[in-house]
Order: C-alpha cells, then structure tokens, then sequence
C-alpha cells in the first residue's frame, strides 16, 4: 500500500509512455500514428508534473496575505509543461495537414501501401 | 483519496489501450480525448491549476476536433 | 517479425526507464531554483501567481519562442493545405434552436477567454488558456452556424498586432532598464488587477496571438476547397 502511495503517478505516466511508443512503432494507418503521438506527449507531460510534487504541498499562489511559503509545491516544471502543450498540439495540427496531403495523393493511408509505390 | 488515484489512473490506462486497439478511427480518438480529460483531472490533483486548465482547453477540446476535422477528409476506418 | 522486434525494443525501453524511476522519490523537496523564485517572486515582480512570473518575467525568452513555434506551425499549415480541388459538399443549414443557442453562447464565451487572460497575475490562468478557450468559441461558431466564416483581415491583424506588442515591449526594456524584457513600468501593490508591471500587457498580447492563430488553424482545416 506504502508502494502504491509513493509511485502511482510515475506508474500512469510510464503505462502512457509505453502505450504511445507501442502506438507508434506497430501500427500501419498513419492517423492512428499521430494519435500515438498524442498519447505519448500526454504522458510526458504528466511525469514532469509528478516530479514536481511536495507532499502535503499547496499550489504556488499567493491569494490571500497570510499563506504559508514553505510548502508550496515547485513551480518551475509547472511553467515548462504549459510551453510543452501548446507546443504539443501545434505539432498535432502540422502533422495532421500533412496526413490530408498524403491521402489527396495516393489515395490510401496504409504505411506499407505507400512505400511500396515508387512515385 | 490514494483510492480516488488508483482508479482515475486504471480508467486513464484502459482509454490509452482502448485509443490503440479500436479500427474505427472515431471511437479511437474520442478514446484519446478520455485521457486528456483524466490527465487534466490527476493535474489539478497534483497541485497545478494552470496546467490543468491549459490541458482541459487544449487537449480535450481542441486536439480532438482537429483529428475529427482531418478524419472527415480522409477515410474513417483502419485498413 | 515486426512486431515481435518492436516488443523486445519496448521491454528494454521499460525496464530502463522503471529502474531510473525508482531511485527519484516521490513528494520530497528536489531543486533549489523553485525554492528561489517562490521567495523572492513576489517581491522582485509583484505578481501574486508565481508560475506567471516565471513564463513571463523569469523565463520570458521561452515564451517569444514558443509563441514564433506556434507562428510557424499556422502558416506551415495554411501554406501545405492550399488548392484541395475536392469535390464541394452543400452543408445543409442548422435547425433554429441550434443556430440561436450558438449565437446566444458566443459572447459569453469571449467575455470569459478574456477574463481568463487579463486576471493572468491574479489567479490561475494566462495568455495561453484564454486564447484556446477563445478559440473554442470561435469552432462553436463554425459548427453551428455553417455559413459564417471569420474575416481573414481581423485574423490577421489581431495575430500580428499581438506579436508586435511583444516583441517591442521587449526593445523597450532594452531601453529603459538594460536587457532586454526587463520589467519597467512600475509593480504597484500585489493583488490589485493593476500591478506587476509589464506582465498583463505582455499576457494580454500572447491572450490575442494565440486566440487568433488557433482559430486560424480550424478555418484553415474545414475549407472544403
């Protein structure tokens, strides 16, 4: 139980990881690839977060004027993962216009259909 | 509370599996979309509001209407 | 063969990754630079939300970054999905309820994105937040009501205006207080929605950017040729 408490977070985000890895590396529709993708950047995300966290800790603002400072969770990850979202999912919509381009020229989106055809 | 963890974090593992097994390309982005929204959830759980709100707005909603957009102009089932 | 490789590649994967996760511990006080910036934060910016006065002020050139990232992708975007030549499919108009609700839900959904990015400083929230909660009114709007389209010249300006303001807000800082994003105006008393210098300026900008671009990227993915 003692083990459950302590890794249940870095457990869901490495389940993620590897699902979106596994997503990536079998699969042959090239949509369901950028799904994996997705699922992939999820879970990155949520392990920096979890790194981050202070036991007992509260979030890093100070809305009222007697708040406690010393157990303030960090807030330095938290500002790197909202720069890794938004970039997350402009990465997303590029890979997604180049998916659309693929279809409108050979017609299929099956990985292995499109690299046996030489042009 | 460690309750409340385990199972949003098993419920979070069966959308990813469900997101990589289902051939209709639908189902399986509404399934993406389901561990976005358990993601933001285990966010704000971990003490961060603003990921949590920048998550929910970003990648439940907006990431799947892109997919939705982009599967209507291309074929919907797997091969 | 294929897949047998790729689960043998994904089991070393794992268990180098679960025994390097073993020796992080989980909810113990790591770094000393949060430690910093939660002390000194408010004093030296104003801000009351500390994680605002790190992307903004602290870690400010990330954020010119991400935002040209976000810049790129946009017009990569539009510059690929031009000339579809499909065939064009009549959308049938939307029932009454349906369009009257979107219109009716519309406003209250800007008002609230802008909401969101002014009280960046204040309480949870930021520029980033309340572009994509902006954005979403605008995809409500395109799957409402199906005929109406935003002008590209009001999408443009709102998007070039917003990265204007940065940067230059940035040259000015050069000017006035050495480097460049300095925060020069004054800090004012914390909690008050006019306070911590440049930081509402510069996240009611990245508030316009953002909005407009994402909204951007749907218009340019639902043009059916």
């Amino acid at each position: 139980m003692s083990f459950l408490n302590d890794y249940i977070y870095y457990i869901g985000a490495f389940g993620l990881i590897f699902v979106g890895l596994y997503i990536i590396l079998v699969k042959r529709n090239l949509i369901k690839v950028i799904i994996g993708l997705g699922i992939l950047d999820t879970g990155v995300n949520l392990f920096l977060i979890s790194v981050g966290y202070i036991t007992e800790g509260t979030a890093p603002i100070f809305s009222r004027p007697g708040i406690d400072a010393e157990r303030m969770v960090d807030p330095v990850p938290q500002a790197l993962v909202l720069t890794a979202i938004v970039i997350g999912v402009a990465v997303l919509a590029l890979a997604l216009s180049l998916a659309i381009r693929l279809y409108q020229h050979y017609g299929t989106l099956n990985l292995r259909r499109i690299r046996e055809q030489k042009w | 509370m460690i309750l409340l963890v385990s199972f949003l974090v098993v419920a979070m593992l069966a959308a990813a599996i469900a997101a990589s097994v289902f051939r209709d390309l639908l189902s399986a982005v509404i399934a993406a979309a389901l561990v976005s929204l358990i993601a933001s959830i285990l966010f704000y759980l971990l003490q961060a509001p603003d990921v949590a709100m920048a998550e929910a707005a970003i990648g439940a909603a907006l990431t799947a209407a892109i997919f939705i957009i982009a599967i209507r102009r291309t074929k919907r089932h797997e091969e | 063969m294929r897949r047998g490789l790729s689960i043998l590649l994904l089991i070393v994967v794992a268990l180098g990754i679960s025994l390097s996760l073993g020796e992080i511990p989980f909810g113990r006080p790591k770094t000393k630079v949060g430690r910093y910036y939660i002390d000194e934060g408010m004093k030296e910016t104003g801000a009351v939300n500390i994680v605002t006065s790190v992307v903004v002020n602290y870690r400010g050139f990330d954020t010119l970054g991400e935002v040209t990232v976000l810049f790129i992708a946009a017009i990569g975007l539009g510059a690929v999905l031009t000339g579809g030549g499909e065939k064009k499919r009549k959308a049938e108009p939307a029932s009454l309820v349906l369009y009257t609700g979107c219109r009716l839900l519309f406003p209250l959904i800007l008002i609230f994105g802008a909401y969101v990015f002014v009280h960046g400083h204040l309480t949870p929230g930021g520029g980033f937040q309340g572009g994509a909660i902006i954005a979403s009114g605008f995809l409500l709007i395109y799957l409402g009501c199906r005929e109406r389209r935003i002008s590209p010249v009001a999408s443009s300006l709102a998007e070039s205006l917003g990265g204007l303001v940065f940067v230059v807000i940035g040259l000015l800082g050069i000017v006035l207080g050495g480097y460049f994003l300095s925060n020069f105006l004054p800090k004012g008393t914390p909690n008050a929605l006019v306070s911590a210098g440049v930081i509402p300026i510069i996240y009611i900008a990245v508030g316009f950017k953002v909005g407009s671009e994402l909204a951007s990227i749907i218009d340019n993915l639902i043009e059916e040729s």
